[in-house]
């Protein structure tokens, strides 16, 4: 497993980016998550793994308050990114969204043209003075997401008629046109072959450089392959927390264990 | 599994048989969707055969309503009777009435018809102007006052001819039902036939019948659809420009702001509720509000335009909702999770997706306002209105007539030349209908988009 690692382990600062303590979230009477504390590492790329209804989408959810949109949802505890609490009232969630970007399971590009995807951030959080600035971010992004080569001729097609891959770097271009801190992807793969998925992976590393990337996978080998940190989730609970390398060759927690030798999940 | 099991006959196992061979059980099963299918194209065949039998009745009846008789022929306008004083003041011109021109009209239909050598033999004066219809004076005294100049000169005019004799072209009338007839007699329908071949009278297309007034039981012939098409018009105006922003601003609220709750629920089921309310209960609630509360002045499209307003709300809002509804969640998601409020989230990418949905819910609800009469008649756009409403906004408040309802009135008189009026308005009525749908289709085909 070591072998296929695209990651480099070492991580590059040890400040905590974002930190939860005692997170907890209902829906409704449903107690999804129980008392999650984390320290989401500054230029890390961060792995949430465990078996499906673990919780760890929720709790992925909990850090751009995504949370919100679901009535019946109910989050306790603390979350705060970079000493700010994320719940307390004075915050506007959408400004935290600005900073806090997010990438969903399935790619879900507007049915707009791919340049319009790509500069809609820029556009509604005012980022850009010119047309020509807004050009410049918009092929960034592009670049940084490593679609610009394949979509600079037909930068004014619908992002719909993409494929599959393509469609999830544009969302993934989107998230970071906006520049934000964290970028939160909820199983950015689940919907992609393996020659796409391989480079999404590529790009997660990538990104790493600039943001903190928190990535909910349902593969171990991808865990294991683009993170520098992992989160083991079971049943609502965050059953261990470590350096990739040392939970899945030396897992603590039985549980886990049994998770990446494949007994449960 | 093995052979040896599934041939000991598990509970559930099939037995082996024949693929060429049908046994009961699928034919059965067969039977049963041919069956499903038969009553299928049976219901179409039906309704199908049910809309020609409407159609041709319809036209049938309607079409003869777009042509009319006129009797053409030069009418001198004799200065001495029509413009007393000479000068060509046009306020003294107004003291000829209408039977001042009619004494010219008849003048110049004698002399017309010595000119071509006709035979008047027995019928008297008042016979052969009864050939004309008792609105010809008006239209002439209309078109002088209009261009005073013509005074004084031979001009040829083209006028009404009575709705008799304009039956008896369309073969409503006959010389038998003319011996009944104390209005015509068989004689005057000679007459009428001899004036046809010597190119006094012709039968032409009738505009007066689209852009027209009303006109009384008496004169059919002139009789036009103007003023409800006008009426209609107004209160489409009023309804789109009241409920389509209010559908749509309250299903906005609804479907993405409203908590979920027992208030919300029962809006929601009250919408409902008011969508199969009976369009006359509308009416009674317009009549009460608009019209004893309010004091707004009835058979005005003002008032019809509010009571299609509020019937024409649950339609548009219960479309919206499902259009909104049926926008996929991952939009909103990722707007959101770019960091889009929910407002930029919703104008920017969930209503233009569910744009499509939102129009044909809307233009489906104004045809259904358009073909609404119970609440009109309620709100007294029954009346008899013959006089155009004003340019809007003071038109709005002017009197006007209604197509469904000008139907309606057509039929309740008694003048047999009212059955093809009434048929003639259904067929503009479904015209505009047909404009409206083929409106919403073009819309939706401009506006769909995939995802």
């Amino acid at each position: 497993m070591n072998d296929m690692r695209i990651a480099d382990r070492t991580v590059s600062t040890d400040t905590a980016k974002m930190t939860a303590r005692g997170v907890q979230v209902y829906y409704g009477e449903n107690h999804a998550l129980k008392d999650v504390d984390i320290d989401i590492l500054g230029g890390t790329v961060t792995a949430f793994i465990g078996p499906s209804g673990c919780g760890k989408s929720t709790f992925l959810r909990c850090l751009n308050r995504m949370n919100d949109t679901v009535a019946v949802a109910r989050v306790l505890g603390e979350i705060k990114l970079d000493g700010e609490d994320i719940y307390d009232k004075a915050v506007d969630p959408v400004t935290l969204r600005a900073r806090v970007g997010m990438v969903f399971q399935k790619p879900n590009p507007f049915p707009k043209s791919i340049y319009d995807n790509v500069a809609y951030g820029p556009k509604i959080h005012g980022l850009t003075k010119s047309k020509a600035e807004l050009d410049q971010v918009v092929e960034t992004s592009l670049k940084k997401a490593a679609l610009w080569n394949e979509v600079k001729d037909r930068l004014h097609a619908p992002g719909t008629g993409l494929s599959g891959g393509q469609q999830q770097r544009l969302c993934i271009a989107r998230a970071i046109a906006t520049s934000p801190e964290v970028l939160l992807m909820d199983e950015p793969c689940s919907a992609l072959d393996p020659i796409a998925t391989a480079q999404v992976e590529e790009l997660i590393d990538e990104l790493r450089s600039q943001f903190s990337v928190v990535i909910v996978t349902h593969s171990m080998q991808q865990a294991a392959r683009v993170s520098q940190r992992t989160a083991f989730f079971h049943l609502g609970n965050l059953v261990e927390y470590g350096e990739t390398g040392q939970i899945f060759t030396n897992p603590q927690d039985p549980r886990t264990e049994s998770y990446i030798t494949g007994r449960i999940g | 599994m093995t052979d040896a099991t599934s041939q000991t006959g598990l509970p559930g196992a099939q037995p082996r048989k024949s693929l060429h061979a049908a046994d009961a059980r699928t034919r059965r099963r067969n039977a049963s969707e041919a069956r499903f299918r038969f009553f299928g194209a049976a219901a179409i065949a039906i309704s199908i055969l049910a809309l020609i039998v409407l159609l041709t009745s319809v036209l049938g009846n309607g079409l003869s309503a777009f042509r009319q008789t006129f009797i053409t022929m030069p009418v001198a306008l004799d200065a001495k009777v029509l413009d007393k004083s000479g000068t060509g003041d046009i306020e003294v011109m107004k003291k000829v009435t209408t039977i001042g021109y009619a004494k010219v009209i008849e003048k110049a239909l004698t002399a017309a018809l010595a000119e071509k050598g006709i035979a008047t033999d027995g019928l008297d004066a008042k016979q052969i102007s009864g050939l004309l219809s008792q609105e010809a004076a008006a239209s002439l005294r209309n078109q002088v006052l209009a261009d005073p100049s013509m005074v004084g000169q031979t001009v040829d005019v083209k006028l009404l001819a009575n709705g008799r004799v304009d039956g008896f072209f369309k073969g409503r009338v006959t010389m038998d039902s003319a011996k009944l007839d104390s209005n015509i007699s068989p004689e005057q329908l000679e007459l009428a036939l001899k004036m046809r071949e010597a190119g006094l009278m012709s039968v032409s297309f009738n505009s007066g019948f689209l852009f027209g007034g009303d006109a009384s039981e008496l004169r059919p012939e002139a009789a036009g659809l103007g003023v409800a098409i006008l009426g209609s018009a107004y209160m489409m105006l009023i309804v789109l420009v009241l409920a389509l922003p209010i559908g749509v601003a309250a299903s906005i609220y609804l479907e993405e702001f409203a908590p979920k709750n027992k208030w919300t629920d029962l809006i929601e089921v009250n919408i409902s509720n008011l969508a199969a309310v009976p369009s006359i209960v509308f009416g009674i609630l317009g009549l009460a509000i608009f019209i004893n509360f309010m004091g707004l002045p009835q058979s005005a499209p003002i008032v019809g335009g509010l009571v299609l307003t509020l019937m024409t709300l649950p339609t548009i809002i219960i479309a919206t909702r499902a259009a909104l509804k049926a926008v996929p969640p991952s939009i909103r998601d990722a707007a959101l999770g770019i960091g889009a409020s929910k407002m930029q989230a919703i104008t920017h990418h969930v209503l233009p997706l569910a744009m499509p949905g939102i129009l044909t819910g809307t233009i489906i609800g104004l045809a259904q306002a358009l073909g609404e009469t119970a609440p009109l008649l309620l709100i007294g756009m029954v009346a008899f209105v013959r006089e155009f409403p004003g340019a809007p906004p003071e038109g709005f408040f002017d009197p006007a007539s209604a197509l469904p309802v000008q139907v309606y009135n057509f039929t309740q008189r008694a003048d047999p030349a009212f059955v093809e009026r009434a048929s003639g308005a259904i067929i503009v009525l479904l015209v505009f209908l047909l404009l409206m749908n083929a409106v919403a289709i073009l819309l939706r085909r401009r506006f769909e988009r995939r995802w």
